[in-house]
Order: C-alpha cells, then sequence, then structure tokens
C-alpha cells in the first residue's frame, strides 16, 4: 500500500489502483456524514477532485492522486458513509482507476514513511 | 493573537482528552475522545455535561430594593415583559438596538431581590457596558466571576442531579433555584440549549471541578464538547447569535415573535419603549421582508452556512442564505437554518441551495427539526 502526502492510500489490484483515505485522515476529519463520489467512465487529471466528503465538522475532498480513468466506486459509502470512520484502509475504498502510468506511483510513501510523515 | 481565557475546568477537559480549540476568546473543548456524533445521540439517550463556564452572568440588583424597578429598567433595553416574570422563574429574551437589530440574546431569571441574566460569550463585555450605560442610576450590575457554569442536559439529568441536589426534581422548565450541596450553593435553572430536559448549574469555581467530577462518576453522563453543542441546538431549533442572528436582524424577521409578550406590543399595557421599537411593531403588524425558517435538504449533503437559496433550478436572484447548516444524528440528515424572502417562507415550499455549484433541493421544515422534551 502506498500513501500520498494528501492522505491517500493507494492499493495496486491487477490493472487497476484502489484508492481510499488513511486512517489518520479519517480521524481528523471526525464522523463522515455525506459522500459523493464520481461517475464510472469519468477521465481525470492528478490532483482534479473527484470524491467530496463532509464530515460533521467540514467538508473537504480527495484529489485524483495520479491520471486516469474512474472504473468503479464504491457504492456501499453512498448509503454509509460512516464505514470511513469504521474501516477506512479496508472497506471503504472510494474508487478504483485504470492508470495511465503505473510509474506515477513510484513517487508516493510506503506504509513507514507515511508514519514519519504523519507523526 | 491575545491570550485565550480558561474556564475553571480547563485542566478536567484536557485530562478527558478534549481536543480544544479557541472560541469567543477561551480555550474551549470542542470533542471529546467519543468524537461528535456519538456525544450528540449519548446527550440525547442518557446526559451530557457541558462547560459552558465562558457564558457571562450577571446580577442586576435594584437600587431601590424593589425588583420591579429592576425589572422596568430591563425592560427599556429587551422587548420581553420582565415585569412579568414571577420570582423562581426564567425567560428568553433579547437585548435589541435603535435599528431593531439582535445586539445578543441572553436568559433573564427573577431571583427575588435581583436579576439574574446569562449572556453569551462574544457578546459579554459589550453587553455589560451596554447595562451599565443605561441602568445604571436605578440598578447594580455585578459580573459574577467567581463561578463556573456547567449544563446537564438529557433524559437522565434529573436522576442524576437529584442524586446531588434532591430538590431538583421539582422543579419545571425555566424554574430557577438555589439548592444547598456538598458542592456549596447552587444556582440552578432547569433549562439549557439542547431541546432536551435539563440544567444549567452555576457552582462556585472552587468546587466546579469536584462537582463536574462527581457527575461525570455516572455511567449515565458523558463530557460534550462545542461540536455536538451545535448539533443539538440546531435540531432544536435553536438561533447561534452571530450565525442566525446579529444586529442586522431583527426578532421578528427571526422568527422570535414568541419571546416579546404581548404587554410589550402595540395596544399592550408597556407597549414599546425598547431600542428600536418603531420598526419592531410595526413589523409585528406588518411583516417582514424576510423570515428565519428550518431546511431540510433532500439526499444527505449538508447545506452549510453561507448557502445562496434560489426558488428554482434556474432563478438568477437568491432569495436567502442559510445561516447555519450541519447533520443531524438524531433525525439522521442533514439540517439548515437560514433566511429567505416571506414568500417562500411557508412550511413545505420547495427551494434550492447551491451547494459546489449544484442546485440541490430542499424543502421549508418546521422548527425545531426534532420535538423538544422540556419537562413543562
Amino acid at each position: 500500500m502506498k500513501f500520498t502526502e494528501e492522505h491517500e492510500w493507494l492499493r495496486v489490484e491487477d490493472d487497476v489502483v484502489v484508492v481510499g483515505i488513511s486512517e489518520h485522515a479519517a480521524e481528523q476529519l471526525g464522523d463522515v456524514v455525506f459522500v459523493e463520489l464520481p461517475e464510472e467512465g469519468t477521465e481525470v487529471t492528478k490532483d482534479e477532485e473527484v470524491v467530496v466528503i463532509e464530515s460533521v465538522k467540514a467538508a473537504s475532498d480527495i484529489l485524483a492522486p495520479v491520471d486516469g480513468e474512474i472504473v468503479e466506486v464504491n457504492e456501499a459509502l453512498v448509503n454509509n458513509p460512516a464505514l470511513v470512520n469504521e474501516d477506512a484502509q479496508g472497506d471503504a475504498w472510494f474508487f478504483k482507476m485504470k492508470v495511465a502510468d503505473m510509474a506515477d506511483l513510484d513517487e508516493f510513501m510506503d506504509e513507514a514513511a507515511y508514519k514519519d510523515f504523519i507523526a | 493573537m491575545a491570550e485565550l481565557n480558561r474556564t475553571g475546568l480547563y485542566d478536567l477537559h484536557v485530562e478527558l482528552g478534549a481536543k480544544m480549540v479557541p472560541f469567543a476568546g477561551y480555550d474551549m473543548p470542542v470533542q471529546y475522545p467519543l468524537g461528535v456524533m456519538k456525544e450528540h445521540l449519548h446527550c440525547r439517550a442518557a446526559a451530557g455535561l457541558f462547560d459552558v463556564s465562558h457564558m457571562g452572568q450577571v446580577i442586576l440588583r435594584p437600587k431601590s430594593s424593589d425588583l420591579a424597578d429592576a425589572a422596568l429598567a430591563l425592560e427599556t433595553l429587551v422587548p420581553v415583559s420582565v415585569l412579568g416574570l414571577k420570582e423562581g422563574r426564567q425567560r428568553y429574551a433579547f437585548f435589541t438596538n435603535d435599528e431593531g437589530g439582535i445586539l445578543d440574546d441572553l436568559m433573564v431569571a427573577n431571583r427575588g431581590e435581583h436579576l439574574f441574566l446569562v449572556v453569551n460569550a462574544a457578546c459579554k463585555a459589550a453587553d455589560i457596558a451596554h447595562l451599565k450605560k443605561h441602568l445604571s442610576d436605578t440598578c447594580d450590575i455585578t459580573e459574577i466571576t467567581d463561578r463556573a457554569l456547567l449544563a446537564l442536559q438529557g433524559p437522565q439529568a434529573e436522576a442524576v442531579l437529584a442524586d446531588l441536589a434532591p430538590g431538583v426534581a421539582e422543579m419545571r422548565f425555566m424554574d430557577v433555584a438555589v439548592l444547598s450541596s456538598d458542592f456549596g450553593d447552587l444556582w440552578v435553572s432547569r433549562s439549557g440549549y439542547t431541546g432536551e430536559d435539563g440544567f444549567e448549574i452555576s457552582v462556585a469555581n472552587a468546587n466546579a471541578e469536584r462537582f463536574a467530577r462527581a457527575l461525570l462518576v455516572h455511567d449515565a453522563v458523558e463530557p460534550i464538547g462545542l461540536g455536538a453543542r451545535d448539533s443539538l441546538r440546531l435540531e432544536a431549533g435553536l438561533c447561534l447569535y452571530g450565525n442566525d442572528i446579529d444586529t442586522a436582524t431583527s426578532p421578528v424577521e427571526a422568527a422570535l415573535t414568541w419571546g416579546i409578550q404581548k404587554v410589550r406590543r402595540t395596544g399592550g399595557e408597556r407597549a414599546g419603549g425598547f431600542p428600536g421599537a418603531e420598526r419592531i411593531l410595526d413589523e409585528l403588524d406588518n411583516g417582514t421582508r424576510r423570515l428565519r425558517v428550518g431546511l431540510r435538504p433532500e439526499g444527505r449533503a449538508p447545506m452549510r452556512a453561507g448557502t445562496q437559496l434560489f426558488a428554482s433550478e434556474d432563478a438568477a436572484q437568491a432569495i436567502g442564505e442559510v445561516t447555519s447548516g450541519a447533520f443531524g444524528p438524531s433525525i439522521e440528515g442533514p439540517m439548515s437554518m437560514g433566511y429567505v424572502t416571506s414568500e417562500h417562507a411557508a412550511t413545505g415550499t420547495t427551494i434550492y441551495g447551491e451547494v459546489r455549484g449544484k442546485r440541490l433541493p430542499a424543502t421549508i421544515a418546521a422548527l425545531p427539526f426534532r420535538p423538544s422534551t422540556y419537562k413543562r
């Protein structure tokens, strides 16, 4: 699992990348009450806003970590946004994307580096 | 930045693991480890303890020793019947300005020999200056700085507090009493700002932490931060000064007309005689251009403060704005409060809020969003 400085995690699954937010980010957000997901098939570019998250505190968003195409979204989060707080790095993935260039992932941190980053 | 004030319970908040934030010049707990959502639900299910010591406690004592003189003096600053307030009772009031706007909202209690006022933290210095400027001829005005103020709210509040001060069980909503206890005299009112039955308790600073710990010992009681306090008051349809009401809103626009007793209205025995009376009395008779309303957005996306409101999906001109908006944990959905032009203010009207560039439908809803459970 890789981590971005925007507190997203990325997990490579065959030829797609699964994206979620870190447990640390979920904790900082507080109780999540609303999630708006992109449409499957959307072409996105790095740093484009793709997901809106509203917690009891405020609205925030998830940016596309790399260029690519959204191929699947986790509809379970729409009906149960609290899943983000319960299992941020597991069941609460947000979307899967087909990445234009897998080498783009090399720049991201591994778990140890991310732990140092948030320490 | 100026140094933040601390309440007498600061060390306890830190010990309990609170996340502290600046609020109205004080370092206050916004949430405890339980988190905003669970704190909110716990308060509605059992009991929540709030530190509201940042609020101003003020005693208004008539120089003549006749309480009616203090009541009549205060009536020159609020469109509320203070003279009609019986001993041992409290009521909601608001200071108005000459333009009919609201300077602050407050609670006024008749404690026999004096009036006891509780005002908002952010406004307390200005409120006290205002009282001193206008009422010093007839009243001694004293800010109480050696007492903490706690709120215990929720269905278990009575049972918990009765353990420490049995007299509370006999009190009704908006009663006030001084009860002796192991923590010295407690100045208790059966009121609060959550829509729940509950109490606000003024206790000497020296005993405040011991008192708070004695309440927290009960399994039913959890400490509640400002985050849940905000969602609780919003579900209860209650205004937050500075958001939902301010100097630019009149009490009639703010739908607080229930707080203006008949005796202060046109035709009443003590009609007018408060700042902004001309505008406020006119609005009571003839209505206002805009009104504060509740809003239930469709779907789950909250419409937060500042969201522009429109009559239709494509209307160019906004009809109003959201002043408070959040997710309501007990009503399990988003809720907002705001102002709309009066022709769109009827309950059931569908309007649109612009959220992230999209017009989303919302329905004008009656307030409170969740029925209150006061013990009347």
